[in-house]
Parts: C-alpha cells; sequence; structure tokens
C-alpha cells in the first residue's frame, strides 16, 4: 500500500463508465528495436478512447519509444523497426502501406520542451490548417486560430498580440501554444512526451488543467516521470520497467492498490 | 588614383593605357557571374537539400549518400585550375561529340545571310538563308537587303545576259553564278551544341569550382536548424517536402544567402579556369549572347600587369592594372557587406 497516494489525489477515479471503455489504440504482442537494442518487449496494452492514459516508469524504460511509435514519428530513426500489432480501430498503424502523413494529421503530438515555429503566435497555430485545409478562407482560419487557442487556454494571454513572435512567450504559453497548435490540425490523438518536464510548477499546474478540460474529447497518452501527474491527470496508468509493462490498469487501482510488488516500489518512491 | 575614371570603367582595352577601361571585361565578369549564379544556386541549393534532408533508409542507398558526402567535401579542395581543364574538355568542346565550334551539330538563335557585292562594284547586298549549307538558288527579282537595310530586288545577270546601263540596277545586280560569303547574326538566346569558349562554359565552369561550397554551406545552414522545429512539423502531418519547405529553408535561408554570396565573390575573383577556358584580352565589347566571347577582370588585370614597363611614359599598363584591382576589390566588399547584412537583418528578425 502505498501512502502517498490516496483516493483524493487521483482525479478520476475508476468509475462504471470506465470499464465500459472501447480501446482506442491496441497493441498486441508489440516489440521495437533500436537496432539491435530490443527497446520494448511483447507490449500488450489497450489504450481507452476520450481518456487520459499516463505512461510512467523510470528512465530508459521506453515509454517515449512506444509514443514515438503511435503515431510513426520513430520512421527519422534509421535503425528503429517494430513488430507486432499497433492499430487504431481502423488502421494498422505499423503497415507499410499506412499513410504516415494523414496519420500523424489524426495523432498529434507535444513534446518535451515547448517547440514553437520561429513565427507569430497566429501562424504557428495556423501552420498545419494552412497546409491541411488549403484554400481555407481568412475568416474560417481566424476562426479555428481562436478556438484552438481557446481550447488550449492560451486566448485571454495571447489574443492581443496575436502577431507578435511566439518565441516572446514564457515556457508555459509555448507549451500549450504547442498544445493549440496541435489540436488546430482536428486530430482524435493527442501524445505528450513529458510536456511539463521542462516548465515551472505554475505553468505546470495550467497545462495539467488544460489536459482535465480536454479529457472527453481526445483520447491522450501522456509519458511523465512526475508520479503526482500521473495521478493527477489520467484515467488509466501503466508503468514501465526495462521494456515491458509491469502494470497496467485504473490510475486509482495503481497508484492505491498496485498488484505487484515492483509497481508499489516505483510509485511509493523506492527506485527510479 | 590617374587611372580610376567613368571612362575606366566603360572603355575597352587598347594598346594606349591612357584610353584602356575594363569595360568589356567587367560585363563579362557580370555575365558570367550572373549565368553561374543561376546556374549554381538551385543546383547547390536543391543538392544540399537533397543529401541533408532526404537520407535513405537504404543500407546501401546510405552509403553511397555517405559517399557523395566525402566527394564533396573533397572537391571543395581541389585546385581551381584542375577545373579549368575538365571545364575546357567537358563543356568547352563537350569531349568532342557534338562537333566544333566553327561547325556545331545543333544551334539555335542564329540567323544566316549570304553577302555579295554588285557588280556596280562597291554596293553590299545581303540575301538571308536558312542555314549555313542552304544551296541559294539566285532567281531574277530575288528579295535581298541592301547595306543600308532597305529592302530591294534582285536583278541577275545570266551568262547570255547584257550588263544593264545604268548604274542603279547595276547596284542591284549579281552574276548568277556568284557566291556570296556566309555571315551569321546573333540573337541574345543564341545557344549551340557544343558550348565552344563564350560565357556559358566559363560560367559551368566556375560552377564547378564553387558548387562545392554552396553545397556544404547550404548543409551547414541547415543543419543547424533545430531538429525540434521538424519534429513539430513532421507532427502535425507535414509531408518531408513540407517540412523544407515551410521549416528549414525559411529557417537556413539567411544561412544559406550568405554561403552564396560568399561564394560568388570567390567565382568573380577566380581567373584559374576561365584561364584554361581561353579567353580574349583584346575586345571591343561585352558579351551579347551565351556563346559569346568574352573577357573577365581578374584576367584583364593579369593580362595588363604582364606588359613591358614603359619608364618614359607617364601611365603603364601596370598602373591601369592595379585601377582594375581596385574595382575587384570593390565588388568583393560589396558582396560580403551584403552578407554580413543578411546575416544580421537574420538574426535580428529570429530574436
Amino acid at each position: 500500500m502505498s501512502a502517498q497516494f490516496t483516493s483524493e489525489t487521483i482525479r478520476h477515479p475508476e468509475s462504471k463508465e470506465q470499464k465500459s471503455l472501447q480501446p482506442f489504440i491496441t497493441l498486441s504482442d508489440f516489440n521495437a528495436w533500436y537496432g539491435d537494442f530490443q527497446a520494448l518487449h511483447n507490449l500488450n496494452l489497450e489504450i481507452p478512447g476520450q481518456r487520459v492514459t499516463a505512461f510512467i516508469g523510470p528512465s530508459g524504460c521506453g515509454k517515449s519509444t512506444l509514443l514515438k511509435w503511435i503515431n510513426r514519428m520513430n520512421d527519422v530513426v534509421p535503425t528503429a523497426r517494430a513488430s507486432g500489432g499497433l492499430r487504431l480501430p481502423d488502421v494498422d498503424i505499423l503497415s507499410r502501406s499506412t499513410d504516415v502523413v494523414s496519420l500523424r494529421r489524426r495523432i498529434g503530438i507535444v513534446f518535451q520542451k515547448p517547440n514553437p515555429f520561429p513565427k507569430s503566435i497566429y501562424d504557428n497555430v495556423a501552420f498545419g490548417p494552412r497546409l491541411h485545409f488549403a484554400g481555407m478562407n481568412k475568416n474560417d482560419l481566424d476562426e479555428l486560430v481562436e478556438w484552438a487557442l481557446k481550447k488550449a487556454a492560451l486566448w485571454n494571454e495571447v489574443k492581443d498580440r496575436l502577431n507578435q513572435s511566439a518565441l516572446g512567450l514564457s515556457g508555459g504559453q509555448q507549451q500549450r501554444l504547442c498544445i493549440a497548435r496541435a489540436i488546430a490540425v482536428g486530430p482524435e490523438i493527442l501524445l505528450m512526451d513529458e510536456p511539463c518536464s521542462a516548465l515551472d510548477p505554475a505553468s505546470t499546474a495550467r497545462v495539467e488543467d488544460l489536459i482535465a478540460e480536454l479529457r472527453g474529447q481526445y483520447t491522450i497518452v501522456i509519458v511523465t516521470h512526475n508520479m503526482h501527474q500521473a495521478a493527477r491527470c489520467s484515467d488509466r496508468t501503466a508503468f514501465f520497467f526495462e521494456g515491458k509493462i509491469i502494470e497496467e490498469g485504473s490510475t486509482e487501482q495503481l497508484f492505491i492498490r498496485p498488484a505487484k510488488q515492483q509497481t508499489e516500489d516505483y510509485v511509493s518512491g523506492k527506485f527510479g | 588614383m590617374p587611372a580610376l575614371s567613368t571612362d575606366f570603367l566603360t572603355n575597352p582595352p587598347g594598346p594606349d593605357p591612357i584610353d584602356a577601361g575594363i569595360g568589356p571585361a567587367l560585363q563579362g565578369s557580370v555575365w558570367v557571374c550572373a549565368v553561374c549564379a543561376l546556374v549554381c544556386l538551385p543546383l547547390g541549393i536543391g543538392t544540399a537539400i537533397f543529401l541533408q534532408e532526404f537520407q535513405p533508409r537504404n543500407i546501401w542507398l546510405r552509403r553511397l549518400s555517405a559517399l557523395l558526402q566525402l566527394n564533396i567535401n573533397n572537391l571543395a579542395g581541389v585546385p581551381s585550375i584542375v577545373y579549368g581543364i575538365l571545364g575546357l574538355t567537358a563543356f568547352s568542346m563537350m569531349f568532342g561529340l557534338f562537333g566544333s565550334e566553327a561547325d556545331p551539330l545543333a544551334e539555335t538563335g542564329a540567323t544566316y545571310r549570304r553577302q555579295f557585292i554588285t557588280e556596280e562594284g562597291s554596293e553590299i547586298v545581303f540575301v538571308p538563308v536558312a542555314s549555313r549549307d542552304e544551296v541559294l538558288e539566285l532567281t531574277q527579282g530575288m528579295d535581298a537587303i541592301d547595306g543600308n537595310g532597305n529592302p530591294i530586288k534582285l536583278n541577275i545577270i545570266g551568262p547570255d545576259d547584257d550588263f544593264p546601263d545604268d548604274d542603279e540596277t547595276l547596284a542591284r545586280s549579281i552574276l548568277s553564278d556568284a557566291e556570296g560569303g556566309i555571315l551569321k547574326d546573333y540573337r541574345w538566346y543564341y545557344f549551340r551544341l557544343p558550348f565552344g569558349k563564350g560565357v556559358f562554359a566559363a560560367s559551368l565552369t566556375l560552377m564547378l569550382v564553387i558548387l562545392p561550397v554552396i553545397i556544404i554551406s547550404t548543409q551547414e545552414a541547415l543543419r543547424a536548424v533545430p531538429p525540434s522545429l521538424k519534429r513539430a512539423a513532421e507532427g502535425l502531418g507535414c509531408t518531408p517536402w513540407q517540412v523544407v519547405r515551410h521549416v528549414s529553408l525559411p529557417a537556413a535561408i539567411p544561412g544559406i544567402m550568405t554561403g552564396a554570396i560568399l561564394a560568388m565573390s570567390r567565382a568573380i575573383g577566380e581567373a584559374a579556369p576561365i584561364l584554361m577556358i581561353g579567353v580574349a584580352v583584346y575586345i571591343a565589347r561585352g558579351p551579347a549572347h551565351l556563346m559569346d566571347k568574352f573577357s573577365i577582370l581578374p584576367i584583364q588585370i593579369y593580362y595588363w600587369a604582364q606588359q613591358p614597363i614603359d619608364s618614359d611614359a607617364s601611365l603603364n599598363f601596370q598602373h591601369i592594372a592595379a585601377g582594375g584591382i581596385i574595382v575587384l576589390l570593390i565588388i568583393l566588399f560589396a558582396f560580403n557587406s551584403i552578407a554580413v547584412l543578411i546575416r544580421q537583418l537574420a538574426q535580428k528578425r529570429l530574436t
């Protein structure tokens, strides 16, 4: 029993509703390699739709690797390869014939460090829509940018300076801008790779609030080192260790009643 | 500096250093550099983008790519005179595969005319023909152009005909067996295979010299683009080309421009490869078309510097050579200033 986590720290306790969730991303016997090094071993996991799933585990346990496979960001790594099943309901993600470009429009990603383009705030959010929805008129684009920025809880802070450089924003604002940029192309899934690790506590809280607001509309997968963050944000949690999923289940169960000793040691801070 | 004046910038070179100028050489340098830039920039930047941003996954293609990279890096250090010999063979003569400069295999943008001297004795008339080899059938009353460019009708005197009496008719009369010399007029877009010793061959030769420089500097500029920006664009569903077009290139443009301008400033000062192609040093006018003969500043300067010194003269060729060097330095200084300016503007824009 882990003393630091009580039902109060878990924001989204297990409910009946959660048990009946349909899987949206399905992994079956998923393996991944970098060259000869096997980074992930025989993963079997169902990630539910419209909910927040957290991947926790010590550094180098493969959780970011899995995240990068979900939208095929690993394609740029020449030595990376994978086998097994990794599917959306209608798409085999690993298949050679899968159109990576349209896949990535459905699966947005937010990175560890905020990486806005060296353009204006407006142009950052409009970047994706301009490429994907060619011929969109100015008014529609304005509305879309406003919508995305409101969704990312950034609109009130930047509405008067949309044409200023995005690099002038604070780290937390930049990260929310990156989320707005990802939302603007209309994805179904948002992958977040340690989105708060480069942010101060106040900015972290804003981003976590944002994740709570987006819950129910997007399927969110968040990789985090911070177990409290996983407890606060997620519906389900998977604990990774050395490329394997040690335990997976509802956040409440995993943090309060972990089934495995290793999980308990990790969430109670004995290692990692 | 007695030699530097506007006349010096426009006059043709001549036997007398007082009147001699760098006009044709300056024009030639501008032509050669401009054509070189037009060919070299798209090719160099394109190659760099391909090598840097579109790396193959296949192991053998990756090795080929690495080999190409090694070669490009090495080529940047090859002495330029070596490129001169290559340019002479490959571009000027095209390995002799396409005839010679005097008898080219293919050409476009040229018009031919035959030139006759009339039986009056001093008038010259021209008859346009389709090609160099066309056999001209002289017929009575055929169209021609006189020496002043006015259209006239020719009067052909056959073997059995009498000579006309009046001078006016005589001035447009030629014998039916007359053979006119061939003249060639060039349009500005005149083009032929082989290229011969003209502006275009020289530009391509200079291209060999600066292409590795442009490729390497463009690659450096692309490498300096933060990978996180590319990942961000890929994560938004950009195709590889969209990532290059909308993220990498805009961020790398200042670096690419700087590299390109510095490469061009090397091209404008390069003499050795052009020397191998063979340029004219006594030339009255700048080039008029891509295949035209030309001179360039560094070679004009070199030629003047070689001239014997006449100790009695107030102005020697060496003096005007020094003037030419100053003009060349001013051009180089301008190029480099532009490069610095672009870099500073870009830095200001990014922060």
